[in-house]
């Protein structure tokens, strides 16, 4: 297990690699020189310009500014200076990750507590009214794009006000007491969780859908019904036990998938995640800000993966054998 | 260099795959109906300017966020009309319309108006329908400059529909290509190649459509930006396709054809391209129409978030944009059912259509059929 965790972890090193080389390149081919336009703001004094310009070697070859950029982060763990906001870019992230989780977190718990019970319903009245009527939908909904279920409940929520329009805060947060807090936080996160969340739903039921079925076919589940169990038991106790198990391991995958699912939920909803960070940054010319946050995105894609594939190796040992 | 030559001439009756893929196509409901819808969502595409009453960006300043207009056959008196007419309407400045009854503009078949050309060439000014000027109809409404959304919709799936086609054809050929030279050829060539197509795929696709965007610069014409838009797309999805595609090739890389071709002498590019790719054909088809909806799909996103089509020109994705502040949702819904409902319609077509080929298409299914 140990050798299988750290060849996986091994793999990630050049990954990580290429793409902020990728990333990098981006930023070179990007028209506009930004020192230019930072030379034309008043606000930065050339002391900070001189400074800038010294860190990051921008007077020298571009492979000399890559490798710096690399050094940066290694040594300092320092991503650069975001240039709109005055700031250094792992500041900005780390606020912006920290809220993206917390999105993808909460889409994730909408995404399974409906996968799992609708998908068990689905197999337990194999082909019944409920199976028929889930397949339907979940064959209609996957051709609701994010923008539009977005702009729905968005409608919604200017329509009713049971809802927050946007943001992640109400004005008066901070005289809020500690229960009203997470209150308003979760008022807030409950429209943009349900637009990411809803995004995988429908393949998430169709696979518990299908795992439980498989197990319900098997002997041990026969053996427990001549046994006497009641049904509902015999699906609880056994069958659903052994078809959760495959599941586990979209975890990992499903975490990548909400992360990229979140940009759009966080534009139309001002969620101040990675994704609005990045527009921002992109509409500013923050081109440190556009790479640090493309990077930040792509290891916890990558973090999913990863725990998705390790999940996979703890619940099949062929796999860590290989 | 000698041909393999087709020496036998094949009985009529023979199944060619065509014609096993439109038998088994007939089957399903769903596809015919995904496919007629496609057939005439891609026809408005083309007829747009016909079928449009007004240019793509013809302003109206009297008529900001007008509602969508009634067509009427009775007039305010209790009177019959054989033509279907609307009323002109006045408004103030809070865009809430008031039909003035007193005057009838009737609804013309063939008008003449703005003059555009059919298909790009055909010089024209006819127009399916309109109204007496200077009356206006709005099927759907108008927007916040007062143009009238139908307008903008077709004119809008003119860049919204054909980008997925477009970026569909580059991808794909770059995906087989790139696919098909990893799996054939193997060793360095291959590794690099699959650890580009790793290195795309670790980068979530928002956040690399975004950063690709701002390789190019954010005021480009519109034009130029449905060029970047279609280099973007097609840059980000070829991956996926490749390392389908290069595990297909491994597979058939010993077939006994494969070898008889290697043994005649053909050049290796040639037995790509002319043998193997042609095996992956079915799965290939299938996957391009399931995957065109993403392409739509990220135009529009683009489009939404600003960094695509600007207007004045038109696309779902900035229709959608014009859309997304809290008072044109309240009060002017049209401005976001319209593109919605188009989207929606047309990702459901392409899925159906998609489903009902890969069963047509799945060899498993017409191994069975046939049997």
């Amino acid at each position: 297990m140990r050798t299988f965790l750290l060849r996986r972890l091994l793999q990630t090193i050049p990954l990580l690699f290429g793409i902020s080389a990728l990333t990098f390149l981006l930023l070179k081919l990007a028209p506009g020189d930004f020192l230019a336009t930072m030379a034309d703001n008043p606000q930065i004094s050339s002391a900070t310009l001189e400074a800038m310009r010294h860190r990051f070697g921008l007077d020298r070859p571009w492979w000399v500014q890559y490798f710096l950029y690399l050094k940066n982060i290694f040594l300092h763990f320092d991503f650069g200076e975001s240039f709109a906001r005055h700031q250094p870019v792992f500041e900005v992230l780390r606020t912006g990750l920290g809220n993206t989780l917390l999105l993808a977190s909460a889409a994730g718990l909408v995404t399974w507590g409906l996968a799992i019970p609708l998908g068990l319903l689905a197999a337990v009245r194999q082909y019944g009214v409920a199976d028929r009527a889930l397949s339907f939908a979940a064959f209609v909904w996957l051709s609701v794009p994010e923008v539009l279920s977005g702009l729905l409940l968005l409608w919604l929520a200017a329509a009713t006000g049971w809802f927050p329009v946007g943001g992640m805060r109400d004005l008066d947060f901070e005289d809020f007491t500690a229960i009203q807090k997470l209150g308003d936080l979760l008022r807030h996160l409950a429209l943009p969780a349900i637009v990411v969340g809803m995004v995988p739903l429908a393949s998430r039921m169709r696979q518990m859908r299908a795992s439980l079925l498989d197990q319900l076919k098997l002997d041990y589940v026969t053996t427990a019904r001549a046994k006497g169990l009641p049904e509902h038991q015999v699906i609880t106790r056994h069958a659903l036990r052994n078809a959760l198990n495959p599941l586990i391991t979209l975890f990992g995958f499903t975490l990548g998938s909400l992360v990229s699912g979140s940009f759009v939920a966080e534009t139309i909803f001002s969620w101040p995640g990675l994704g609005s960070i990045t527009l921002e940054a992109l509409n500013t010319h923050d081109q440190y800000l556009v790479m640090g946050s493309v990077l930040m995105a792509s290891t916890v894609l990558i973090a999913g993966n990863l725990v998705a594939d390790v999940l996979l190796a703890v619940a099949d040992p062929r796999i860590r054998h290989d | 260099m000698t041909e393999p030559r087709a020496a036998v001439v094949l009985p009529l009756t023979v199944q060619t795959p065509a014609r096993v893929f439109w038998r088994a196509l007939r089957r399903s409901p769903l596809a015919i109906a995904g496919g007629a819808l496609l057939v005439v969502l891609y026809s408005m595409a083309l007829l747009a300017p016909f079928l449009a009453p007004y240019a793509e960006s013809d302003i109206d300043r009297e008529h900001f966020f007008h509602p969508p207009t009634p067509l009427h056959l009775r007039d305010a008196s209790g009177r019959w009309h054989a033509r279907p007419f609307v009323y002109g309407t006045q408004g103030g400045f809070d865009q809430r319309y008031t039909p003035d009854t007193s005057r009838r503009y009737a609804l013309q078949w063939f008008p003449r108006g703005a003059a555009y050309r059919l298909f790009g060439v055909v010089p024209c000014d006819r127009h399916l329908f309109g109204v007496e000027p200077p009356g206006r109809i709005f099927v759907l409404g108008a927007d916040d400059t007062g143009r009238d959304v139908w307008t903008r919709l077709l004119y809008g799936s003119q860049v919204s529909l054909t980008v997925g086609i477009v970026g569909i054809v580059i991808s794909f050929t770059l995906g087989l290509l790139l696919g098909g030279i990893s799996g054939y050829l193997g060793g360095w060539v291959d590794v690099v190649i699959m650890r580009g197509t790793e290195l795309l795929l670790s980068i979530p696709g928002l956040y690399l459509i975004v950063a690709l965007r701002g390789v190019f610069p954010l005021d480009l014409p519109s034009q130029q930006t449905y060029l970047a838009i279609v280099a973007i797309l097609a840059f980000i999805g070829w991956a996926g396709l490749a390392r389908v595609i290069r595990g297909m090739v491994l597979s058939l890389r010993q077939a006994e054809y494969v070898l008889a071709a290697e043994a005649m002498g053909a050049s290796r590019l040639r037995i790509i391209v002319r043998h193997i790719l042609p095996n992956t054909m079915s799965f290939t088809i299938v996957a391009a129409t399931v995957a065109v909806p993403g392409y739509i799909l990220g135009e529009v996103f683009l489009s939404f978030l600003g960094l695509g089509v600007q207007p004045p020109a038109a696309s779902w994705g900035n229709m959608l944009n014009a859309a997304r502040s809290q008072r044109v949702l309240t009060s002017f819904p049209w401005m976001l059912l319209a593109p919605g409902t188009a989207i929606f319609l047309t990702v459901m077509a392409f899925n159906f259509f998609g489903d009902g080929l890969r069963d047509a298409l799945d060899p498993r299914r017409s191994a069975g059929g046939r049997g």
